[in-house]
């Protein structure tokens, strides 16, 4: 490649994050440190029920005796898990009825964000919105409408009180508290989140998406989503999250529990955008993320689409564990990568009823300096007659000081299932470039182009609204640059 | 319109062109014949501003702006278009959608703010209708699994979009069926104005049966060695190069 495209590949990446505001309103913040105490005064918090205080202890429990991970295909930095505070919330309030209650200044944050919680402003009701500030819901939109049909959409807090059996039958039945060290941190720390159920039979009228924002000082973000779709039901539920841009490294450690009865589906969509750092890679987000879902019924699906261009350090794969005979569990993923962001990023799919399919659609872009993982298991279990995998993993680089890499890993345990695996790796090529730039694009907008183009794919997945966000997004994370 | 003063260039340090002079007015269609690797393609690549090309003297002045001093946006901007001998394929990317960019920044370039969408599809319609191309093709991925012949055909339908002032079409004649190339020149025919100006290579007389040159120039070793009327092509394609190579051979030997 030329110079003058190298100069501008290596200068691609340093458009300013422009979420990186912080919102001055007075919080209740817990002292910094973990133990039993800290999950005491949580669950305190939260009024919770005895139940789940005693769940989170066990949880914490596990989690002083796991060691950290260490497969990953980067050094993870040490974390100090005492000079974190694990739960922090905006005073005034916590249960809001009306729109008039919540604190002018927590508006206008998500009004900035481009989140309107008015409903009249919502879309014309084709989205109800749970907004998350650091660690609690701050309101939830479109509840109303949505009761009508039994949908329940609520804060994670609200459910315990108001939906107990629903969530002590659910909570944890998809990610253990003792899956992974992150997960059981965030079993006994987590703060809030997103409920979902939805009743038998019924569409879910409108996408439901929840709303991240970290914005408290040297906190952490554990939220816990739970989704649950009775037979027969659909849901489409979308998350976007931000964080202001700090020196420091923040942890956010989620864990999202999908579950599918019978006939139903569930579409899970993403656009991760956490403050990925500054370009010499200071500050910015660790996203250790656990998400798994199971389709526990026949004909059940379960599909996630993630958008992920932030954070210092993504970190997740979500699943999904294909119970049912003839279930349906598909992965489609762009994972963007800058600076020294670094991704490790893909799916598990766990084959276990008879007749199962699968498919993993993964768009590495790897710009910079920053390395782009993807990393996948498809296992095939001795009962899962007939099921089939399709894997594609495309990495796209965009400069030579990058990296992708792909760690498919396959286990199969039953002769008459069918595996393929197709994989690429490509560069923006000079010619792609000018061929554009002699149509009198700018070479900004054309690598933008071809950036999308490569991920239409999986943009193709999300809903309308947010696919023009995702493109918009893609686009302004490249930009910033041509000396 | 276009003035081409003792052009050199290099591709990987080699000199490809070697000293090379044009003048092209507006409303005229100039036509280059030349043997295979004589430098056409990189004569259409050094106007149109491809990074991997050197200038290493001379000057090419567009209605007596420096055209080497622009980046490749501003030329195609200021209205260069370049047909391309070999379309890549852009994956994923709607034709549409880049031809509504591309449309948007000469626009904005110019001052002029976007076409209204209603607008812009009207106009699709009609530049369609124009070039014969075909709406399914409009609203495919850019050139992704088209064939070599629509591919080209692709090219003549977005210089009928863009309008540009200089346009230089790199063999688009090779490539389609006789149908194809009736219609292609039918197109550029329609789009011929006395405003602006046609470079067209081609190896073969019969495109210029149907685009119909004011000049016929032979580019041979990087250097326009013969320059005439439509005859020349006619005598090129009875007699072959053989002829112009040994009268060059003698003059350079003189
Ligand atoms: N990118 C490049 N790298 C190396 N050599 C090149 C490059 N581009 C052109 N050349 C060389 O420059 C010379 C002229 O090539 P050019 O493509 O301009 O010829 P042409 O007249 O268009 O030929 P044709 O009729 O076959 O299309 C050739 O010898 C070719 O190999
Ligand atoms: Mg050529």
């Amino acid at each position: 490649m030329s110079t003058k495209d190298d100069e501008m590949l290596k200068e691609l990446a340093l458009e300013e994050y422009k979420y990186g505001f912080t919102t001055d309103i007075e919080m209740d913040i817990a002292p910094k440190g973990l133990s039993e105490d800290t999950v005491r005064l949580i669950s305190a918090k939260k009024n919770e029920p005895e139940w789940l205080l005693e769940w989170r202890l066990k949880a914490l429990r596990h989690f002083m005796k796991m060691d950290m991970p260490a497969w990953q295909n980067f050094t993870l930095p040490e974390i100090d898990f005492q000079d974190i505070s694990y739960y922090a919330a905006p005073k005034a309030k916590p249960k809001l009825n009306s729109l008039d209650e919540v604190d002018p200044e927590l508006l206008s944050t998500f009004e900035k964000l481009g989140i309107p919680l008015d409903e009249q402003k919502v879309l014309a009701g084709v989205v109800a919105v749970d907004a998350v500030f650091d660690s609690v819901s701050v309101k939830t939109t479109f509840r109303e409408k949505l009761k009508e049909q039994g949908v329940i959409f609520c804060s994670f807090g609200e459910a315990v009180q108001e939906h107990p059996e629903l969530v002590k039958q659910y909570l944890g039945s998809v990610v253990p508290q003792t899956d992974n060290v992150y997960a059981a941190l965030n079993s006994a720390v987590f703060s809030d989140g997103s409920f979902v159920y939805i009743p038998k039979g019924v569409r879910c009228p409108m996408e439901l998406s929840t709303y991240f924002r970290i914005n408290a000082e040297n906190t952490g973000q554990f939220e816990r989503t739970l989704i649950i779709a009775d037979e027969g039901a659909y849901v489409s539920y979308l998350e976007g999250c931000t964080a202001p841009m700090r020196d420091e490294n923040q942890l956010h450690a989620a864990v999202v529990e999908l579950i599918a009865l019978k006939d139903a589906e569930i579409k899970y969509s993403t656009v991760q955008n956490w403050y990925p750092g500054d370009k010499d890679g200071k500050g910015g987000i660790y996203n250790f993320v656990t998400k798994r879902g199971i389709c526990k019924g026949d004909n059940s699906k379960i599909s996630w689409t993630q958008v992920e261009t932030g954070s210092a350090i993504t970190w997740k794969y979500p699943g999904v564990i294909l119970k049912g005979d003839h279930s349906v569990g598909e992965f489609y993923s762009v994972a963007l990568t800058r600076n020294k962001q670094l991704a490790d990023t893909g799916t598990k799919m766990i084959h276990l009823g008879k007749h199962t399919r699968s498919k993993i659609v993964s768009k590495g872009i790897s710009a910079g300096t920053s390395h782009n993982s993807y990393r996948g298991l498809v296992k095939i279990g001795p009962g899962a007659e007939g099921s089939r995998n399709f894997t594609q993993c495309d990495s796209l680089l965009i400069g030579d000081r990058c990296g992708a890499h792909t760690f498919p890993y396959i286990e199969n345990r039953n002769r008459t299932a069918t595996l393929e695996h197709e994989a690429t790796t490509s560069k923006i090529g000079e010619d792609q470039l000018f061929y554009l730039t002699q149509r009198g694009i700018d070479p900004e907008k054309a690598v933008g182009l071809i950036v999308n183009g490569y991920a239409k794919e999986v943009l193709n997945q999300l809903p309308m609204e947010f696919a023009v966000e995702a493109q918009k997004l893609l686009a302004i994370s490249l930009e910033g640059s041509v000396g | 319109m276009l003035t081409i003063n003792n052009l050199h260039a290099a591709v990987e340090s080699q000199e490809i062109l070697k000293g090379l002079n044009l003048e092209v007015k507006a409303g005229e269609v100039h036509a280059i014949m030349g043997p295979n690797g004589s430098g056409k393609s990189t004569l259409g690549n050094v106007l149109a501003g491809r990074e991997s090309y050197e200038v290493t003297a001379g000057e090419v002045l567009l209605d007596g702006k420096d055209l080497l001093e622009l980046s490749p946006e501003d030329r195609a901007r200021e209205g260069v278009f370049l047909a391309f001998q070999y379309p890549v394929e852009i994956p994923g990317v709607s034709n549409i959608n880049f031809l509504k960019t591309a449309l948007s920044e000469i626009r904005a370039y110019k001052g002029l703010p976007p076409l209204e969408a209603r607008d812009f599809l009207k106009m699709v319609k009609e530049k369609q209708q124009l070039v014969e191309f075909d709406a399914k093709l409009a609203n495919r991925s850019l050139n992704e699994g088209f064939s070599g012949g629509e591919k080209k055909r692709n090219e003549i339908f977005q210089l009928a979009m863009l309008e540009p002032k200089l346009a230089i079409l790199d063999e688009t004649d090779s490539g389609l069926d006789i149908d194809a190339l009736r219609i292609v020149a039918s197109g550029v025919n329609h789009l011929r104005s006395k405003d602006n100006a046609f470079i067209v290579i081609t190896h073969y007389q019969r495109l210029l049966e149907y685009i119909v040159p004011d000049f016929v120039h032979v580019l041979y070793k990087g250097r326009i060695v013969r320059s005439g009327t439509k005859e020349l092509a006619l005598e090129l394609e009875e007699k072959g190069y053989d002829w112009i190579k040994e009268t060059v051979g003698a003059e350079n030997a003189v």
